[in-house]
């Protein structure tokens, strides 16, 4: 790893770093996934601020701009504090999560101004929303790419194949999905509940690039991503190893924090945790 | 009897699907925006001749509802105006979802031609019937419905769904229609119903197939001395609170008429703006709560009592209720 390289993941880290501790305090005022989006930091992070998105916080509506699908909604609070953290709208704007008079709903509702592309919230729909933009942008002659991040557990819907398969009989090569591939699900392991696995195996036999990749490493994530950019004739997929609730210990091991958040003593030490993490 | 021979209606030229085909691919040659996207049913909708016509802008998802739907929304984002054609009975219940959350919620600028709708699918029985479109449809906020009475109609109907910024669902046809309006002489516009027959004593509020039937019907009243004014309530929603409070003040009487479940549908919409403005006595035209039998469709509608006798009946029997003519 080169110094100058050393310097911008520090850096990366430091904003994953308030990422993170948004998100604990968003969802431990107006509830919502704090584990579903610990997991997804990282892949977040390096997506807007890792130099991989060509986006400008300045003119979101601009055409060209890349397309961020934030399938998993539940990560709603993630996106939105990437997004303070990107300049599209003022990190105090993070305070309104939830709450009447704010755009920032408890899944994302579509609002380009804000930089909230697609409405998600129902599992399963932004790998065929991503695919419409793709071929839109192939249509309409722009360059963007479209990245769609799914949830691990989402992939058990079958709306997901069909656009998987679809996109493959499309030969998109604008369209890169992100798997957030934390290892549970809602009631818990998802080996246990609906296994995935030989998942790997799944996106290649639908005609896609596979790419692994340790999806709280932000250098790698990156690496992927580059990689996954050059195909061509294709879609692409990065399945990225997370783990649910990375960040706060306590809350790694335990899957009954999908929809809770800690409180009293437990806040403070997640707090901490994160404050504390990579120093 | 024929839909309309009772009334002289013309025959119609062409099949519903064939004027859905070539008035959107009229709206493609005026808009480079439009695009196609079929759920493997081109050959049945009409969408076909934009597949020939405009290769380019065609794109047949395969049949995947839920994906076909969540395709458009996402070209819809990127400024196109994306046509989805499907069947009804396939497309609203395998893609509620999607509809629910990628383009009511998102209030995107999406268009569904629902194809065969009603029961136009006659014999092949009741998995291919679509009575429950406008409920369906209906209860997505931001969607408009609009639903064509004749070949004329479809062509205005697909304009205005084109030139209109927001959701609509278009419900179209296999077969001909009689001719209600002369060429180029149906004016559509969201939210207004036209009326196609002037008369003060009942109005018949009818949509789609059932305007020939309600003018049938009307033509038969005309004999027992009624005259009947009909409205071809072309937007089913939103609906024409103007024309529904209009009849209910000037005829003192409405039945309605629709290829669909009375519960939800058409006639339900009609009797709210009557109970909020202006209660008159109201009859119900329309499939009750049952799913049908394989059948052809006059078989389907006489058995079910949505036929043009049974729009006299109910309205011999409205008028009665207002006290006579």
């Amino acid at each position: 790893m080169t110094e100058a390289g050393r310097t911008n993941l520090a850096a990366l880290q430091e904003i994953a770093r308030s990422i993170r501790l948004d998100v604990l305090e968003m969802t431990a005022r107006m509830g919502g996934h704090p584990t579903s989006c610990f997991s997804a930091v990282e892949i977040l992070t390096v997506l807007y601020s890792g130099g991989i998105l060509k986006v400008r916080p300045a003119e979101p509506a601009w055409p060209d701009r890349d397309r961020f699908i934030l399938s998993k909604g539940h990560a709603a609070p993630a996106l939105y504090a990437v997004l303070a953290r990107a300049g599209f709208f003022d990190v105090s704007e993070l305070s309104g999560f939830r709450t009447m008079e704010s755009p920032l709903h408890g899944h994302p509702k579509q609002n380009v101004a804000i930089g909230v592309e697609v409405t998600s919230g129902s599992l399963g729909q932004g790998l065929s929303f991503g695919l419409g933009t793709a071929l839109a942008g192939r249509l309409g002659r722009h360059a963007f790419r479209v990245y769609v991040l799914l949830g691990d557990g989402e992939c058990d819907e079958g709306q997901v194949w069909e656009a998987a398969m679809a996109a493959a009989h499309f030969r998109v090569e604008n369209l890169t999905a992100i798997v957030d591939y934390n290892k549970y699900q809602q009631t818990g392991p998802i080996a246990r509940e609906m296994a995935l696995e030989p998942f790997g195996e799944k996106w290649k036999a639908f005609g896609w690039h596979v790419e692994e990749a340790d999806g709280h490493d932000m250098e790698d994530l990156r690496r992927r991503l580059d990689c996954a950019r050059v195909v061509q004739g294709r879609p692409q997929v990065v399945i990225a190893h997370t783990k649910k609730g990375k960040g706060v210990s306590f809350m790694e091991s335990d899957y009954t924090f999908h929809a809770r958040s800690p409180v009293g003593d437990q806040l403070q030490q997640a707090r901490e945790e994160i404050l504390h993490a990579h120093r | 009897m024929r839909i309309g021979e009772e009334a002289e209606l013309p025959r119609g030229t062409k099949q519903m699907r064939d004027a859905f085909a070539g008035a959107l691919v009229e709206v493609a040659r005026a808009d480079d925006r439009v695009i196609a996207l079929d759920g493997d049913l081109s050959s049945s909708t009409g969408m076909g001749l934009m597949r020939n016509t405009f290769p380019d802008r065609f794109f047949n998802i395969g049949i995947a509802e839920a994906n076909l739907v969540g395709v458009s929304a996402g070209f819809a984002a990127c400024g196109f105006i994306p046509f989805v054609g499907s069947l009804p009975c396939f497309l609203l219940p395998n893609a509620y979802d999607q509809l629910r959350l990628q383009v009511s919620i998102a209030g995107l600028n999406v268009k569904l031609l629902g194809s065969h709708a009603g029961v136009s699918t006659g014999r092949e029985g009741p998995t291919s019937h679509a009575i429950e479109d406008f409920a369906l449809v209906g209860g997505l906020p931001s969607f408009s419905i609009l639903v064509p009475s004749d070949e004329t109609a479809m062509a205005a109907c697909v304009k205005a769904a084109a030139d209109f910024v927001g959701p609509v669902y278009i419900r179209s046809s296999r077969g001909e229609f009689p001719r209600i309006y002369a060429e180029g002489k149906c004016r559509v516009r969201i939210g207004k119903a036209n009326v196609v027959r002037n008369g003060a004593d009942v109005t018949l509020a009818a949509c789609g197939l059932m305007v020939g039937v309600a003018l049938d019907a009307a033509a038969t009243l005309q004999k027992e001395g009624i005259q009947a004014r009909v409205l071809d309530m072309l937007s089913v929603k939103p609906i024409d609170r103007e024309a529904v409070l209009a009849a209910a003040r000037e005829t003192g009487a409405i039945v309605t008429a629709e290829e669909h479940l009375v519960r939800g549908g058409m006639g339900a919409a009609v009797a709210q703006v009557a109970a909020e403005e202006h209660p008159v006595p109201m009859r119900f035209i329309g499939v009750q709560d049952t799913h049908l039998e394989s059948g052809s469709v006059e078989e389907l509608m006489a058995r079910h009592h949505f036929a043009a006798p049974d729009i006299v009946e109910a309205a011999l029997d409205v008028v009665a209720a207002k006290g006579g003519r």
